[in-house]
Order: structure tokens, then sequence, then C-alpha cells
């Protein structure tokens, strides 16, 4: 019998208000140590889906389930306990910003036990020696570049060591060595920690270089799903436009507008 | 008829909008003293931000402190003297800021200084997901970062006022006595003799203790409410000086009514 998903989502539908629906009857399964990718467009309703997997949207309809439990049905103190076993990289690192990057680690630590200075200096320094970062420890935030942050925020979601892990956006204007880094760091940490890694991106390449499987979400559905190398033969139309970077197909290059004859018509009258 | 109707719906959205953030505001509130318990239990979360909000407003407060004495000096020279009561510029003094001056004007500075410093953090913190990352990390907010800046606050303002009323009365002291030439002892001695510590210190106190607490509930309410954009930031902390001025001047209004008058005035 294969082991029970790490998460699972049942038909979930979520809209910020009744009249725009940004989810309807999304449903996936997530096994234990997989790295899986969800993308699609910018504003296509996957941040959403990965704030609802954290608890921190309720689904308005649907059922939702991590680690073993049922979110609906748990309070705010339920949900914070279920949090400490995820952690999630932020788009930007959300470091904070008061804080040297010894302290931002530590931060964890320090709020939910009760481990002696000495050991939580050595656990600290054990995490920041997992994102290459061990001599950066004593700086600042605004001492780091882009990348750099990215990989303390990194060793501050893992300062737990949590089963699952919630990458937004991780790639987002990095340069193309950072990027790299990044990416390995996510599935080196996976495989070396057993963790579940769940990556929101519309990065192709590099998303399909460390996934195992990929959901394509358009429109607030998923419209495609399977290995990497599966999606890139796919003949599904928003698949191949997505993969190829088209500026033609199912997603148009124009936002909606009349006619430009009759705009252009228009603006002739008025004048 | 049509034009009235928009008119009045457009006024009614804004009103009870308006109603709905207050009633927000105060649930905010009732939630942050819940919280509090982190911010007492670790009070080195709290002195650190007392340092922020307090030690770093001192500078201001004990100038202005300072100045405004110095005027009062002054202004209550001339016209005391006009009726030949120039012995009393020390109970005039005193009496103006330890129930008045020194609640106010160190309640409009600190809401300047300290309160647009307060909001903007946490706005920022808002805007940049620091807030989000400690929610994801299991660590309430509230209880965190917005109930020991509340806290500190509320200690804070108090003493500042206190300083402030201290600062004044020296610089009272300054202009009447080593410039004007009042009697020294005259000045100490009816200020000692006039001043009472429950009608107008401990009044004073309380008026300033007030303004700590709505001051700092406006800081940290618009803080945590504020969009988190740049445009978002900027307007919350505006309001936080606009709202915490108009409510220290309201309140100052209903406290001294309250306390100043009728059977209690001296």
């Amino acid at each position: 019998m294969a082991a029970a998903p790490i998460v699972e989502i049942d038909r979930v539908s979520f809209g910020y208000d009744a009249a725009r629906p940004v989810l309807h009857g999304v449903s996936l399964r997530i096994e234990p140590g997989s790295v899986v990718g969800i993308m699609g467009q910018s504003g296509c309703g996957k941040t959403t889906l990965l704030r609802i997997i954290a608890g921190w949207l309720k689904a308005s309809a649907g059922t939702t389930r991590a680690l073993g439990q049922d979110l609906s049905g748990l309070d705010d103190r339920g949900i914070f306990a279920l949090r400490r076993k995820m952690g999630m990289l932020f788009q930007f690192g959300a470091l904070f910003t008061d804080m040297t990057v010894f302290d931002n680690v530590a931060f964890q630590m320090r709020e939910h036990t009760d481990l002696p200075a000495g050991l939580i200096e050595d656990l600290v320094l054990m995490k920041l020696e997992a994102v290459g970062l061990r001599g950066a420890a004593q700086l600042m935030p605004s001492e780091l570049s882009g990348g750099m942050a990215r990989r303390v925020a990194l060793a501050r979601a893992i300062a737990l060591d949590p089963q699952l892990m919630l990458y937004d956006e991780p790639f987002t204007g990095l340069d193309p060595i950072s990027l790299g880094v990044i990416a390995r760091l996510i599935r080196m940490l996976n495989d070396s920690l057993g963790q579940t890694s769940i990556v929101v991106s519309h990065d192709v390449e590099e998303c399909f270089r460390i996934v195992d499987y990929v959901y394509f979400v358009s429109g607030g559905k998923i419209v495609a799903e399977g290995r990497p190398e599966e999606m890139r033969r796919s003949g599904e139309a928003f698949v191949k436009q997505f993969v190829r970077g088209d500026t033609e197909g199912p997603i148009p290059f124009h936002y909606p507008a009349p006619a430009y004859a009759a705009d252009l018509a228009q603006v002739a009258a008025d004048g | 008829m049509a034009e009235l109707r928009n008119w009045l719906e457009r006024l009614g959205h804004i009103v009870t909008a308006k109603i709905w953030r207050l009633g927000f505001a105060a649930r905010f509130f009732f939630y942050v003293l819940l919280h509090s318990g982190t911010a007492l239990r670790r009070f080195g979360l709290t002195i650190r931000e007392i340092y922020f909000a307090g030690v770093l407003s001192m500078i201001i407060i004990l100038v202005s402190g300072l100045f405004v004495g110095m005027v009062l000096g002054l202004q209550g020279y001339d016209t005391l003297q006009r009726y030949g009561s120039g012995e009393a510029l020390g109970v005039l003094v005193a009496l103006s800021l330890v129930r008045e001056l020194g609640p106010v004007v160190a309640g409009l500075l600190f809401a300047s200084r300290a309160g647009s410093a307060i909001t903007a953090e946490i706005g920022l913190m808002k805007a940049t997901e620091q807030i989000a990352a400690m929610e994801m990390m299991a660590v309430d907010p509230i209880a965190r970062v917005v109930a020991p800046k509340f806290w500190a606050g509320v200690i804070s303002m108090p003493l500042l006022a206190a300083m402030f009323s201290a600062m004044g009365i020296f610089g009272g002291y300054l202009i009447g006595v080593q410039l004007i030439g009042v009697d020294e002892g005259a000045f100490w001695s009816q200020m000692q003799a006039s001043v009472d510590v429950r009608n107008d210190i401990l009044n004073g106190v309380i008026k300033s203790f007030v303004f700590g607490v709505a001051v700092t509930w406006i800081a940290v309410f618009e803080g945590y409410d504020a969009p988190p954009t740049a445009e978002g930031v900027s307007g919350a902390t505006t309001r936080t000086v606009v709202t915490s001025s108009l409510a220290i001047l309201a309140l100052d209004f209903v406290l001294t009514a309250l306390m100043f008058t009728g059977g209690t005035a001296k």
C-alpha cells in the first residue's frame, strides 16, 4: 500500500470575494519525499493555493489535508501547531531586518524550544553551513545580496527541520548563479532532510530541473499535471504556450478591449 | 433625485466604513491586551521597545520642555507683575506644566516622534512579509511585535511627560530667577505650597497615562492595518500623527472637565 500523501486537496474552491473566485474545484496529491512544482502565470491562483495548504486562507469548498490533518477542523492554535512542522520560503526572503543573520536563523529555536544557548549556536551554524553562509552569521540583512538573503531565509525556514517545505516564487529576481544555487539547495535539502517540498514558480527551466511532478494552474483550475518530461511533450495548448513562452495561445497577448478600429473611431468622434 | 440618492449612499458608505474600522480597532485593542503575556513575561522585549520609543524621544522632550518652561517664565512674569504677583511665577509655571502642558505637549511630541516610528515599523514589517513570516513560523506577531511596543509606549509616556514638566520648571526657574530676578525662595516655596500631589501631579500622571494608551494604540493599529505598499505605510503614518494629536486634545478636554471642575477644583 502506498504511503499516505503529505498534502491532499480535494475539489477546493476559494475566492477573496464571491464575485471573483480564484480557485475552482482544484484537486491534487503530494506524495512524501517528492518535490512538486505548481506552475502558472502571475495571478493564476498558485500562491493562493500555497496559502490554503499553509492554513492561511480557508477554502470556501472542498477539503484540504496537510500532514495528516484536515485543515478545516483546526482552530488558530491547531494551525500554529501544524505550522511548526512546515517551513516557508517567501518570495523575497522576508528576513527580520532588525536582527543579524544568526538571530534570524535562531528565531524559531528561541521562540519554540528551551534549548541552551550553546546548542542553539551549534544548530544555527549547522543550518548556515548547509546553505554556505556560516561566514555571514554576524551580518545584518541589509548587508546581504538578494541571493544570500534568500539562502539565509532558507536556513531560517529549515531551522526546526520541517516535514513540509513551501517555496513561494523562490527564483524571482535572482542572477543565474544564485538561481542555480537556490534550485540545487531545494533539491538537496529535500532529499537529505527527508522533506517534502512544494515549489510555486513560473520559472520553467529551473523548476523542471528539480521537481518530480508538476501541476499547471490556469484560471483557478489545474489544466495539466505530470512529470516534467511529460509536460515538455504535452499537447495541451496552455502548457505548450507556457513552456515555450509563446506570446499567442490560449492566453492572449491583448488585455480584453473593444475592437481597435472602433476605439480609434471613438477618439476621432470625441476630438 | 437619483443624484441625491447616490450622494446619500456614498455618505452612508463612508460612515459605515469608519464605524467598522473603529470596531475593528477596538477588537484589536482587546486582542493586544489578551496577548500581552509574552511582552510582560519576557520583559526584555518590552525594555528594548522602551529604548526605541522612550529613550530615543528624550532629547526632543527635554529640549522642548526647557523652551516651553522658558517661554512660560517670560510670558507668566510679564502678566503676573502687572498685578504685583511676580513671586507667584513658580506656581504658574509648575501648575501649567504638571496639569496641562507636560502631558499634552509631551503627548503630541511622543505621537510625532515615537507613534509615527511605531506605525512605520509595523507597516514596513507587513509590507516586506516579515509579519507573515512570523505567522508562518507559528509565532503570533501581536504577542511578539505589537504587545511589547504597546506596553513600551504606555510605560514611556508618563515618564516622558514627567521629564518634560521637570525640565519646563527648570526653564521657568532659569528665566524667572536667574534672568529676571524673582526671589528664589518665593519661587520654590510658593510652588511647594500650591502644587498638590493628588489634585495636580497625580491627575497629570493619569492624563499622560491615558494619552500613552491612546497614542500607542492608534500607532500599532494603524501600522498593523496599513495596506502593504509604500503609499499604504506613508498614509498610515500620517493618520497616526493626525488622529493621535486630535485624540490627545479631545481626551485632554474630557479629562480636564472631569478632574479640575466642580468639587475637585482647587
